[in-house]
């Protein structure tokens, strides 16, 4: 079996779920830490065997990973291999100069910060804790810790949020010359307290809504950023600033995730761990594998999402061996009609065809 | 039995004005059925029939009556079925004409009437439901005796439901209706009335015996067609099948043929021996033709084969229904089907979903047309996409519609009528309040919503009635639907020429609101010939994407992918563009104020 060269790992913790949130995240439970970081290392341990020695990429997502108590937080850091790249996500308000200088002595080289807005109103609309400067700060504290890869999480598309708004949030934004910068649009999931609230005004906006991802992609690029990914974009220069680990995702490689709710993808076999934190840790602390749903992913199946993932990138997605899953009349009718470009052997979206990604793909696949 | 002893008689009524109830109850009278036989409706066997309270298919009753023998010939109720109504007419020598007490007489009343007086029928008139609360026989007494002539007094009022005056029209049809007057001693003609498919014994005809004499195991021929068989056995129903050694001039019974195909037997045919048979048929016969055309096509592409089984099935016991394999390159393969009429259409949409389980698209219906291409000889057209680019003359079907309403909507419906092109024909007061219309309209202009219009714009007062009036000249047009540059042939559609724009324009807009968007511009657009006569853009969409997509979500992304494509494959694509079915019935929704 070959081993990953990316490890995920999961930490669910909040101080509170925010409205539109749909990851597995646990609220409060500040006593549990320390039993948890312990459950995570058991399984690394138990499935040491599929990653790499020394993986290229390790993330720490969440929830909130910082908001997890520091003693255990450092000693999951300390205890996690090294790796080209080391990312922790993090909430603005949780990121004291404390906090970064412990995140940089980790090893940790890039930080993920979930900014969403600038706009005070809007936070409190996506019941987010931080203000507007929190933002600011986080951003350098963690610069002073000595850390110099920065992404900045933007959402856009918030009930209320109007095209000057948002040309604000962008502008704040790059003001603060990150590195990288994910910029989403909201997806009200159905059945979320937020959708419930929210559905009416978002039905409301979805017209105007068309025009705020191109507004997005056209301010971010003229701004000197590269829009590598459908929804990610980073500072052209001499250093490649795409996020290597969300990149594997991307090309199909293998990934190791630990914790509740994580998934792996190893060859043909993908799991996701139970959600539940008490049996995850119960599991785990009897020297047991947590319970886990199973899929195998026949080659068909990997094949549609090489396409898939691959297709969101801006660099030409290889076709060699995807021959099968390819509709060849609509890839034909694609090119005539401007969304794709083909060249030996590989296949590349137009920038139109890369707003209209999500279609073109489901037309390609046969 | 001597022709002194039978009386031969149909039911005539306007839908609801309890044709059905009555003959129930002449069944009961005359202990043709017991009580516990008796079930509502007997004569309507199927579903439908006791559903819509109409009745399709016409059978023929045998009941005893103070030693006379009375034959009640079932007709079907509805306009669709004219010829066949005539037919059946033709088999008796008088009608019992029901009237409910309460409404007065109905357009089908009238239609009905005319065909049995035209038929030299002797008619008893009949007011029903004088039970009622809100019946007015007198008043309804009035109108029918002025219809046919005939003094009031002479009216039957009765209630079918209670049975009260159902003994006093038995007697009448003894001492009113005349007996029936054929040779015995010549050869054999009997009227074909009826028929209907039996899946052990095959075709039975139901006839009425003029001259001569039928007898089982005897060689038969129909003069018409010419089919030849030999009766496997003759009989009347009472209401069971009861085999008979013979059937003599002037009854009325059944023949089992052995036949395996209605079509071999036609209504309105002549039935004579196959030696020594008569010279002359029995007159009246006409070869039926469809007037009302749609495409059917199933929803599943893979329930094709169940559907040619169904219309085969179908067909089985309605030789007035015509189809033949159609292929549309926007909705595939399906087939082209005839009608009657209306009606007609409905119920044989209905059986297919009802008895066969079938999921259908329905194009909007056109009728035929007649057309003669640029030096070319005359040719009907089934499908609007069928006319040629270049013809020298084209015909349509026209009707002359028989309207009845209240006086205070005279108006309403003359302005309907002129909207249809309708040609004003004739008014006339049947009572001071209620007044009887006709009008000649092209049938084109009726099937689409024009019964709905009438009944709205009446509050549900008019009563409608029609009979085909043969093909005129009209200044006709295609127009063809173009999406994406592509011709859509179950969108085309033949209009007169003055409302081409506008239809045109209302449909193009339609589908615009139908088509959702796409990725690339689509132009819809309206065309007689090369000339762009009407144009709508459906604007590309600018964003489809799935926001984010990381390790924990790819699984869940891709199912979102592969439903987004699996909702493609049930739309029909025309030149690229997916279509949803139901912009292909956009045509049938166009508003009444885009029409014109």
């Amino acid at each position: 079996m070959s081993s990953a060269s990316h490890l995920y790992v999961h930490l669910p913790f909040c101080s509170s779920r925010c409205g539109y949130c749909d990851f597995v995240t646990v609220v409060g439970r500040a006593g549990e830490h320390g039993r948890y970081v312990d459950a995570l290392l058991a399984e690394l341990e138990l499935e040491r065997a599929l990653l790499a020695p020394r993986p290229e990429t390790v993330y720490l997502g969440g929830g909130t990973p910082t908001l997890t108590d520091a003693g255990a937080f450092e000693r999951l850091l300390a205890a996690l291999p090294e790796a080209a790249e080391v990312t922790v996500e993090a909430n603005p308000e949780t990121v004291t100069d404390e906090l970064a200088r412990l995140l940089s002595r980790n090893r940790v080289n890039r930080v993920s910060i979930g900014a969403q807005t600038f706009n005070s109103a809007l936070l409190e609309v996506l019941e987010r804790r931080a203000r507007p400067d929190d933002v600011r700060r986080a951003v350098h504290r963690v610069r002073d810790a000595g850390i110099d890869n920065i992404s900045l999480d933007l959402i856009y598309g918030i009930p209320g949020q109007g095209p000057s708004d948002l040309a604000r949030d962008l502008a704040e934004a790059l003001a603060l010359e990150p590195e990288h910068i994910s910029a989403y649009e909201l997806e009200a999931k159905p059945g979320t307290r937020f959708t419930h609230a929210h559905g009416a005004e978002l039905e409301r906006q979805a017209a105007a809504m068309e025009s705020y991802f191109e507004h997005v992609v056209e301010t971010l690029t003229a701004a000197g950023y590269r829009w590598y990914e459908t929804a990610n974009f980073c500072r052209r220069g001499i250093r490649d600033l795409r996020a290597r680990h969300n990149l594997g995702y991307w090309l199909g490689h293998d990934y190791l995730g630990i914790g509740v709710g994580a998934v792996s993808t190893i060859e043909n076999r993908r799991w996701r761990n139970a959600p539940s934190l008490a049996r995850y840790v119960a599991a785990l602390s009897g020297g047991a594998r947590p319970p886990r749903e199973h899929e195998e992913l026949a080659p068909p199946v990997r094949d549609a999402e090489r396409l898939m993932l691959g297709l969101r990138l801006d660099e030409p997605l290889s076709v060699a061996g995807l021959e099968g899953t390819l509709d060849q009349s609509e890839l034909e009718r694609l090119t005539r009609g401007g969304l794709v470009t083909r060249e030996e052997g590989s296949l590349l979206l137009t920038r139109r065809g890369r707003f209209l990604g999500g279609g073109v793909t489901a037309r390609l696949l046969a | 039995m001597d022709q002194q002893h039978i009386r031969n008689f149909s039911i005539i009524a306007h839908i609801d004005h309890g044709k059905s109830t009555l003959a129930d109850r002449i069944l009961q009278l005359t202990e043709t059925v017991s009580a516990r036989e008796m079930r509502d409706q007997l004569l309507d066997s199927m579903d439908l029939e006791r559903e819509r309270g109409i009745t399709i298919k016409a059978q023929a009753v045998r009941v005893q009556w103070k030693g006379h023998e009375l034959n009640l010939i079932d007709t079907p109720g509805h306009v669709d079925f004219t010829y066949e109504v005539s037919r059946s007419l033709q088999a008796c020598e008088g009608a019992l004409l029901v009237v409910d007490a309460a409404q007065g007489i109905e357009a089908q009343t009238l239609a009905n009437a005319y065909l049995a007086i035209e038929n030299n029928l002797e008619i008893v008139p009949v007011v029903n439901k004088i039970d009622l609360p809100q019946a007015d026989p007198e008043r309804a007494a009035a109108e029918v005796a002025d219809l046919i002539g005939e003094d009031p007094e002479r009216v039957l009022p009765i209630s079918a439901k209670t049975g009260q005056g159902v003994e006093a029209v038995l007697d009448a049809i003894v001492e009113r209706i005349p007996t029936p007057h054929g040779d015995p001693g010549t050869p054999a003609r009997a009227l074909i009335f009826d028929s209907s498919y039996d899946q052990y014994r095959g075709v039975v005809a139901f006839v009425r015996v003029v001259d001569g004499v039928l007898r089982p195991r005897e060689w038969l021929r129909t003069m018409a067609l010419g089919t030849r068989f030999e009766a496997q056995e003759i009989g009347f129903m009472s209401p069971g099948n009861r085999p008979v050694k013979e059937l003599t001039a002037g009854e009325v019974g059944y023949v089992i043929t052995g036949l395996k195909d209605v079509s071999e037997l036609r209504v309105g045919d002549t039935l004579t021996t196959d030696k020594h048979g008569a010279l002359e048929p029995l007159p009246g016969y006409k070869d039926v033709k469809p007037m009302v055309f749609a495409g059917l096509f199933p929803t599943d592409s893979d329930d094709y084969p169940e559907l040619r089984d169904a219309l085969e099935k179908l067909k089985l016991n309605d030789a007035a229904l015509f189809y033949e394999p159609e292929t549309s390159q926007a909705l595939g393969f399906g087939f082209r089907c005839g009608f009657l009429g209306l009606l007609h259409m409905e119920i044989v949409r209905e059986r297919l979903e009802r008895e066969f389980d079938l999921d259908l698209l329905v194009t909007a219906p056109n009728v035929a047309y007649r057309v003669k291409p640029v030096n070319g000889e005359w040719v009907e057209v089934h499908t609007p996409a069928d006319l040629p680019d270049a013809f020298d003359e084209v015909e349509e079907p026209y009707i002359k519609a028989s309207i009845i309403v209240p006086k205070e909507y005279v108006g309403t419906v003359m302005e309907l009528n002129n909207d249809r092109r309708g040609k004003f024909d004739h008014l006339e007061y049947l009572s001071p309040e209620r007044v009887h219309l006709t009008y000649e309209l092209p049938l084109a202009e009726i099937v689409l919503d024009y019964y709905d219009q009438l009944k709205s714009r009446t509050r549900g007062y008019a009563s409608f009635d029609y009979d085909v009036a043969g093909f005129r000249a009209g200044n006709l047009a295609r127009v063809d639907i173009l999406v994406g540059s592509e011709p859509v042939d179950a969108l085309s559609l033949i209009v007169h020429r003055d409302f081409a724009y506008e239809r045109g324009k209302a449909l193009v807009e339609k589908l615009r609101e139908e088509i959702p968007r796409q990725m690339f511009d689509v132009a819809i657009q309206a065309a007689i010939g090369a000339r762009i006569i009407a144009r709508e853009t459906v604007k590309a969409r600018r964003k489809d994407v799935l926001a984010k997509c990381y390790g924990g979500d790819i699984t869940r992304k891709r199912k979102l992918l592969e439903k987004q494509k699996a909702g493609k494959k049930r739309m029909k694509s025309v030149g690229g563009v997916e279509v949803p079915q139901e912009a292909f019935l956009a045509v049938l929704n166009l508003n009444e104020s885009a029409k014109r």
